[in-house]
C-alpha cells in the first residue's frame, strides 16, 4: 500500500523535476491498461481463461462516447454507468458462456471479441469504422457543487489531471481486488479455479460466484474503456481488439497468475517494454516477442513468483 | 452477379472449396490440440509461413507447385518440432498453471509476425495459375481448374491424414496418447516423442494449407491472426481436438460463409456478426460442439 502512494505522489515530482512530461500519457496507460487487467485476473482466478476483455472495454468506450457525445451525459457519471452496463452484458452473455471451460471459454471470448468490433461497424449508433472523434474532454458538464474535479478543459496540464485520475482508480481498483480476494469470496473463488464440481458439492453456489467474478471482471474493463476514450478523444471500432484482449491476458501472466498485483506489474512491464523497444524500430516486434518466449520458458509462473519468493527468503 | 438470380449452386460449390481448405487447416490445430492440450495461437502465422515458402519456390524460383508444396509441409514440419520440444515442452514442464502454455502459443505467434513482416513485407503476395480454364456447367456452374485442383489436392491430404491416424503405429500411438496419456504413458508409448511428432504434423497441414490456398487467394503477413480465428471457429464448431470435428466445422464454416457472402450482401457486411453470435448461441446450447467430448 505504501508503494501505492509512494508511486502517487513520487512520480508527479519526478516528471516536473525531470520535464519528460510526454511520461504522463504513459503512465495513465499503463493505470487504465492495469485496471482492465486487472479484470481478467479476477477470471483467471475462477479458472476461467478470458481473452474478450477488449469487448467490454470496446462497449464501455462505446458507451461513453456516445452518451457524451450524442445525450450530453457528464462523463463523470457515464464512467459508472459504463462499468454497469458493461457489467449486465456480461451477465447476459456469461450465463450461457461461463459454463464453458478452459480452452472453450478461451475460445469463445475470444470470438467475443470480434463481435463486438463487428457490432461496432454494423450499428448506425456507432457511426461505423469512422468512429465517434472530438469527444470533449471530461468536466465541460461536470457536477461542480459537491466534487472537486475542475473542468478538465479548462485546466493547464490535462495530462496531470488524468494521471490523476487513472492513478486514483487503479489505486481504488487495487485495493478493491485486495480486500475481494482476502475475502470469503475471495476464497470462494479459489475453490472454483480448484475443482467445480468439489466446490459445488460442499454447497458453494458456484453459478452465482462465477457470474458475480465475471460481472466485475467486465465493470473493470467497461471503466477502463470509457475513460481511455476521454483521453484519446476518439473511439474507434478498431481501439480495442484481439491483439488488445490478448494483451490484458499477457499482462496478467506475465506479472503472475497468483497474485493481486500480478496485473498491475505485468501491464507495467509490457507497456514500459513495447515503449522502450519502439527505438529498434521494425525489430520491435521481434525483440519483444523473443523477450516473452524467453520470460516463459525462464519464469514461466510469472515475475512476482521470482519477487515472492525472495521476500519469503529474507523473512525468514 | 445481381441479387435476384443467385445461383444456388454456385454458392454450394464455393463453399465446398472453402470447406475443404478449411477443415485442412482446421485438422493441424484440432490434432495439437487433443495431443498437448495446448491452443496453438500460432497456428495461422504457420500456415502463412507455408504460403510463404511455395510463394517463393513456386511463384520465384519457378520449380513445380507439386515441389514448393512439399517443401512448405516439411519446412514447417521440422519447425514445428523444434517449436515443440524447445519451446513447449520445457514450458509445461516448469509451470504450475497449463494455462501459461497460452502465453507461449501468443508469444510464439508475435515472433512468427515480426518474422515474416522482416522477411517478406507488408505486401499482399500471389503466384501464377497452376492451370488455367474453367470448367462449365451449363453456364450456371463456373468451376476454375485450379480451385479443383487445390480441393483434390485438399481433400487427398485429409484422407491421407485420416489413414495415417488410424493405421500407422505413430497414428495409433497418438490417438492414444489423446484418448488419454498418462494410460498411453503406461502402455509404454513415448509421450515425449509422440507430442513432437503430433506438433509437427500439426504444424506440416498448416504449411500444406498455406501453400495450397497461396495459389488461390495469395498471401499477406497480416492475416495470421484471423487465420487462427478461423481455424479456432471450425474447431469450436465440431468440437476440440476431435478429427473428424475438425472436417465437419471446416466444412460448414465454408458453407456459412458462401452463403452468407452472397445472401447477406445486401444488409452490408454481416455474415461475420451473424456467424460469430449464432456460433456463440450454439455453443451456449451445446458447449463441446458437435462432436467433442463433454469435458470443458
Amino acid at each position: 500500500m505504501i508503494f501505492f502512494i509512494s508511486v502517487f505522489v513520487v512520480v508527479p515530482w519526478l516528471i516536473e523535476v525531470s520535464g519528460r512530461w510526454d511520461f504522463y500519457y504513459t503512465l495513465t496507460s499503463v493505470a487504465l491498461l492495469s485496471i482492465a487487467s486487472a479484470g481478467v485476473w479476477l477470471t483467471f482466478y475462477i479458472g476461467r481463461i478470458n481473452i474478450g476483455q477488449g469487448a467490454y472495454a470496446l462497449a464501455g468506450g462505446y458507451l461513453s462516447a456516445v452518451l457524451v457525445t450524442q445525450y450530453e451525459v457528464s462523463f463523470w457519471l457515464t464512467i459508472p454507468l459504463a462499468g454497469l452496463f458493461c457489467a449486465v452484458l456480461s451477465v447476459l452473455i456469461g450465463l450461457p458462456i461461463l459454463r464453458l471451460k478452459g480452452v472453450y471459454f478461451a475460445m469463445i471470448t475470444l470470438v467475443l471479441t470480434e463481435v463486438a468490433k463487428l457490432t461496432a461497424l454494423a450499428l448506425p449508433i456507432t457511426n461505423g469504422a469512422k468512429g465517434i472523434v472530438s469527444i470533449p474532454l471530461p468536466g465541460e458538464l461536470s457536477i461542480f457543487g459537491l466534487t472537486i474535479i475542475p473542468d478538465f478543459s479548462t485546466l493547464e496540464n490535462v495530462k496531470l489531471a488524468f494521471y490523476y485520475l487513472a492513478a486514483t482508480l487503479m489505486v481504488i481498483c487495487f485495493a478493491g481486488m485486495y480486500r475481494l480476494v482476502n475475502s470469503r469470496m475471495g476464497h470462494l473463488c479459489r475453490s472454483l479455479q480448484q475443482n467445480e464440481e468439489l466446490a459445488s458439492s460442499i454447497g458453494v453456489n458456484i453459478t452465482t460466484l462465477r457470474i458475480t467474478a465475471y460481472a466485475i471482471s467486465s465493470f473493470l474493463g467497461g471503466v477502463g474503456g470509457s475513460i481511455f476514450v476521454a483521453i484519446s478523444q476518439s473511439i474507434y471500432p478498431t481501439s480495442f481488439q484481439v491483439a488488445d484482449s490478448i494483451n490484458f491476458m499477457l499482462n496478467v501472466f506475465v506479472g503472475g497468475l497468483g497474485y493481486v498485483f500480478g496485473p498491475m506489474l505485468g501491464t507495467v512491464v509490457i507497456y514500459f517494454g513495447w515503449d522502450l523497444l519502439f527505438q529498434t524500430g521494425k525489430f520491435q516486434l521481434l525483440i519483444y516477442s523473443s523477450i516473452l518466449i524467453l520470460l516463459m520458458l525462464t519464469v514461466p509462473n510469472g515475475l512476482l513468483s521470482l519477487r515472492l519468493f525472495k521476500l519469503n527468503k529474507e523473512k525468514k | 452477379m445481381s441479387s435476384e438470380n443467385i445461383v444456388m449452386e454456385q454458392v454450394l460449390v464455393n463453399g465446398l472449396y472453402l470447406g475443404m481448405q478449411y477443415a485442412l487447416i482446421a485438422l493441424g490445430l484440432t490434432l495439437v490440440f487433443a495431443l498437448m492440450n495446448v491452443l496453438n495461437f500460432a497456428h495461422g502465422q504457420l500456415y502463412v509461413v507455408g504460403g510463404f515458402i511455395t510463394y517463393i519456390i513456386y511463384g520465384k524460383l519457378g520449380l513445380p507447385f507439386f515441389v514448393a508444396i512439399v517443401a512448405s509441409g516439411v519446412t514447417l514440419g521440422l519447425v514445428g518440432a523444434v517449436i515443440e520440444k524447445f519451446l513447449f515442452r520445457p514450458v509445461i514442464r516448469k509451470s504450475v498453471r497449463e494455462e501459461s502454455t497460452m502465453l507461449l502459443a501468443a508469444a510464439i505467434a508475435f515472433f512468427l509476425d515480426a518474422i515474416i513482416l522482416l522477411l517478406f513485407g507488408e505486401k499482399q503476395r500471389g503466384v501464377p495459375k497452376i492451370l488455367d480454364g474453367v470448367m462449365n456447367l451449363d453456364f450456371v456452374v463456373i468451376m476454375p481448374y485450379d480451385r479443383i485442383l487445390i480441393a483434390a489436392l485438399a481433400g487427398s491430404s485429409i484422407v491421407a491424414f485420416i489413414l495415417f491416424m488410424q493405421y500407422s503405429k505413430p497414428g495409433r500411438a497418438m490417438r492414444a496418447l489423446a484418448q488419454d496419456r498418462i494410460a498411453a504413458q503406461l502402455m509404454g508409448v513415448n509421450v515425449d516423442r509422440y507430442s513432437m511428432v503430433g506438433f509437427a504434423l500439426g504444424a506440416m497441414l498448416a504449411g500444406v494449407a498455406g501453400g495450397l490456398l497461396v495459389s488461390i487467394v495469395g498471401v499477406n503477413s497480416g492475416i495470421g491472426g484471423p487465420v487462427s480465428i478461423k481455424a479456432f471457429m471450425m474447431v469450436m464448431i465440431g468440437g476440440a481436438g476431435v478429427i473428424s470435428g475438425a472436417i465437419a466445422g471446416g466444412f460448414i464454416l465454408g458453407m456459412l460463409e458462401s452463403i452468407g457472402l452472397t445472401v447477406l450482401v445486401a444488409y452490408g457486411d454481416l455474415t461475420y456478426l451473424v456467424i460469430f453470435v449464432s456460433l456463440m448461441i450454439f455453443l451456449s446450447i451445446r458447449p463441446q460442439g458437435l462432436m467433442g467430448k463433454p469435458w470443458g
